[in-house]
């Protein structure tokens, strides 16, 4: 990434924003209601880039963070009679409180040591979710009420039920999440994550405490991604354990790896790119899957470091 | 009378020539392609079912099952002259068994396709995370999926299941004859997530008012491949068992329990759920011999088929083993897929009293299905009579008892609709359209 390039970056960034913006007019109505659905899940993915594409850390338990943000609002909402606002928070607080036990725990390991315990702790997370089915709705889930999801700012109020609303409302939280990603990772402490995934050792001779710059990476993660998880739950009044099962773990890692790790935009790229092959292409034929199969080799063999990654290799160097 | 008020054609300076030439383009337009195309779409054009269909994924067996009887549905509905006059037309969706594309299906329905309903979900993840984007829609979505979360009101206004009866019913229905038939101190066994939890919670009550209990319940966590350590868990004093496995580790669950019991085992209850779209004749399954099983639609031929079962078997093809005409081991899900059948006409019933001629009139459809009551046996419901919940968007049915016997399934008790009524829980009727 060049360093006299912030003009370039941020009139990419508001213009990326500024294009999702005007889509929500022209796009047809199912393709609206897609990219709505997208933009929350490329949130989770920007979660999962911030600590797979920055600090290099692979973890394949990130279901559960994206699930404790899910649950933590859902069942706010579903059983505790809680207000949007207060229900987003719930699914907060749980992404932070989940992230840090985890981060402590799970950092004291590293490489394939990592993947193998963040999984272990995500089929903990899942199991748990099925044992208190009382309360989960287990494997089936449970729905949130239409009539709760309603954003209410004193005598007026928000239906986030509403096409526009949910579109608007996904847009801010993407905008939001990928402001904070950009400036986080062009900051200093973007920079000594950036330092760990290259080389931890030489990282911690400089002086860093790598240990605390990792944890507070999964953290920060661990709360974009319960962001994500909330707002899903939210915004399309859905919680199912299904979204803690291990291809919800994956799932981000694919969407990363499309669009690049350790790229902002890449994340988005990845899930829109993934989203629209499966949904085009199981409209001719249910091996749909195979031809997912075959982009994904296409890609890794043509674009190594993902679309926006290799574009950045080849074109682009100044891309964040 | 004022005059200034009143028409006068002579004052408006209209020509002959005028008045032809506006004729002319009235005619012209009339006829133009597209206002062809206008007229015919308010009598003429499909009518269109939006099927979420469970292509791929651990619902795959049942979607190519739900697919087939769907098709023949169709064409016998089509046959007959369609529906208010119009064919019908179904457009299918792959929801990979996934909740989450279930959603998207649906929306995918309702904007793009623009179908009038949505139609045909089986698994009860899918129908609750597609539900809400149902309800959002204002379609009409009518699923086939035998749980409860329809009748628990715990959805919405746009969701019915009107053409099979839900597993709590069913469960109900089943008590009265284990407690007078198979024995009085029931062990259940069963998968450790919401199926399994169904049966736990809704059989023990319905023993109990029956003068029998569940002196265990026994269940298994989902990843399990092997059963021989639970058995002990089963008291020696257990009259029956109630089983209720499903996927592929049943078939090592009910050889590992042949092992356990060798000869002398108690009677053995089960919901055909575990062995749908499989042989009941496959190894390792010869100690289900003189077992019973639960079965919404009988698979084997009966000696008193209805004639409306006949036509149905014979429309859907499957031969009297429940299995594809021609291909043998192509085995049916039998117990479920009729669900298909009857709903669509269901669906043809509604939108003929509710006058439907297109998607302005969802709200009349949904009002038009929560106004039937009853249907009555016959070539439209060749599993049976049902009745008709409007408030809850639930049917009720008779429910068959089969006895595995030579290899095959012989129904030795049909239950009475009455068997599997209860108490409303709510009503969605009171919600707005």
């Amino acid at each position: 990434m060049s360093e006299a390039s912030p003009a370039k970056a941020y009139g990419l960034h508001f213009g990326a924003i500024a294009l999702l913006f005007v889509l929500s007019f022209l796009l047809p109505e199912y393709y609206h209601g897609l990219l709505a659905r997208i933009m929350v899940l490329a949130v989770f993915a920007m979660g999962y880039n911030m600590l797979f594409g920055y600090v290099g850390l692979l973890s394949l338990g990130h279901a559960m963070f994206f699930s404790a943000g899910l649950y933590g609002a859902g069942l706010a909402v579903i059983q505790l009679g809680w207000s949007v606002p207060a229900a987003f928070a719930a699914g907060l607080c749980c992404g932070v409180v989940l992230s840090l036990v985890i981060g402590l725990l799970a950092l004291r390991t590293s490489g394939v040591a990592f993947m193998i315990v963040t999984m272990m702790f995500a089929q903990v997370f899942y199991l748990i979710i099925l044992y208190f089915s009382s309360w989960t709705g287990g494997d089936q889930g449970m729905v949130v009420p239409q009539p709760a999801r309603v954003l209410a700012f004193g005598a007026t109020s928000l239906d986030l039920t509403n096409p526009t609303v949910r579109y608007m409302s996904a847009l801010g939280l993407f905008s939001l999440v990928l402001m904070i990603t950009l400036v986080l990772v062009r900051s200093r402490y973007g920079r000594v994550l950036v330092a760990i995934r290259e080389n931890e050792e030489r990282t911690k001779m400089l002086g860093y405490d790598t240990f605390s710059n990792k944890l507070a990476a999964v953290v920060i993660s661990g709360i974009v991604c319960a962001a994500s998880g909330a707002a899903y739950a939210l915004l399309f009044g859905y919680v199912g354990s299904g979204f803690a099962s291990v291809q919800y773990s994956i799932l981000p890692l694919l969407w990363v790896l499309l669009g690049g790790a350790a790229t902002t935009l890449g994340p988005l790229i990845g899930t829109l790119f993934m989203y629209y092959v499966i949904d085009i292409t199981s409209g001719y034929t249910s091996a749909y899957l195979l031809i997912v199969g075959v982009a994904l080799i296409l890609l890794v063999l043509f674009f190594p470091k993902g679309i926006l990654g290799s574009m950045r290799q080849r074109w682009l160097g100044w891309l964040p | 009378m004022d005059k200034s008020k009143t028409f006068d054609l002579s004052k408006t300076g209209l020509t002959r020539r005028t008045a032809l030439k506006g004729l002319a383009a009235t005619a012209g337009l009339v006829t133009a392609p597209g206002f062809v195309r206008y007229s015919q779409a308010q009598s003429s054009a499909p009518i269109k079912i939006g099927f979420q269909s469970h292509r791929t994924g651990i619902g795959a067996a049942y979607g190519r099952w739900y697919e087939k009887t769907t098709a023949a549905a169709i064409k016998a509905i089509n046959a007959a002259g369609g529906i208010n006059g119009r064919q019908v037309e179904v457009i299918i969706e792959d929801d990979g068994t996934d909740p989450g594309r279930g959603a998207e299906v649906v929306g995918k329905f309702a904007t793009q396709h623009k179908t009038d309903i949505v139609f045909g979900t089986l698994f009860s993840h899918v129908v609750i995370g597609s539900a809400p984007a149902a309800g959002e829609a204002k379609i009409p979505y009518f699923v086939v999926s035998e749980g409860h979360h329809v009748a628990s009101t715990k959805l919405n206004r746009y969701v019915f299941q009107p053409g099979i009866t839900d597993v709590k019913s069913q469960i109900q229905s089943m008590a009265p004859w284990i407690a007078a038939n198979a024995g009085k101190k029931v062990t259940q066994i069963f998968p450790d997530f919401a199926f399994g939890y169904d049966h736990r919670d809704y059989l023990p009550p319905a023993l109990k008012a029956q003068g029998a209990e569940v002196i265990a319940q026994i269940a298994i966590p989902p990843t399990e491949s092997s059963f021989t350590k639970y058995f002990p868990q089963i008291p020696a004093e257990t009259e029956v068992i109630y089983h209720v496995m499903v996927g592929p580790a049943v078939l090592t669950f009910v050889k590992e329990l042949g092992e356990f019991y060798g000869s002398n085992r108690p009677q053995l209850f089960g919901f055909m759920d575990s062995l749908e779209a499989t042989d009941i004749n496959s190894p390792g399954l010869e100690f289900l011999d003189g077992s019973h099983f639960w079965e919404g639609s009988p698979r084997y031929a009966q000696a008193d088929d209805s004639a409306g079962q006949k036509a149905y078997r014979a429309a859907v093809g499957i031969d009297d083993n429940g299995a594809a005409v021609g291909d043998p081991k192509d085995v049916s899900t039998a117990s479920h897929m009729f669900g298909c059948w009857e709903t669509l006409y269901v669906v043809k019933k509604a939108m003929e009293d509710a006058g439907y001629k297109g998607p302005e009139d969802r709200a009349k459809l949904v009002e038009a299905t929560e106004a039937l009551t009853a249907f009555a046996e016959g070539p439209e419901h060749p599993q049976g009579p049902k009745t008709f919940n409007g408030k809850i968007h639930q049917c009720f049915g008779i429910q068959n008892i089969s006895k595995v016997e030579g290899g095959k399934l012989k129904v030795v008790h049909k239950t009475k609709i009455e068997d599997g009524l209860y108490e409303a829980e709510g009503d969605y009727t009171t919600q707005a359209l």
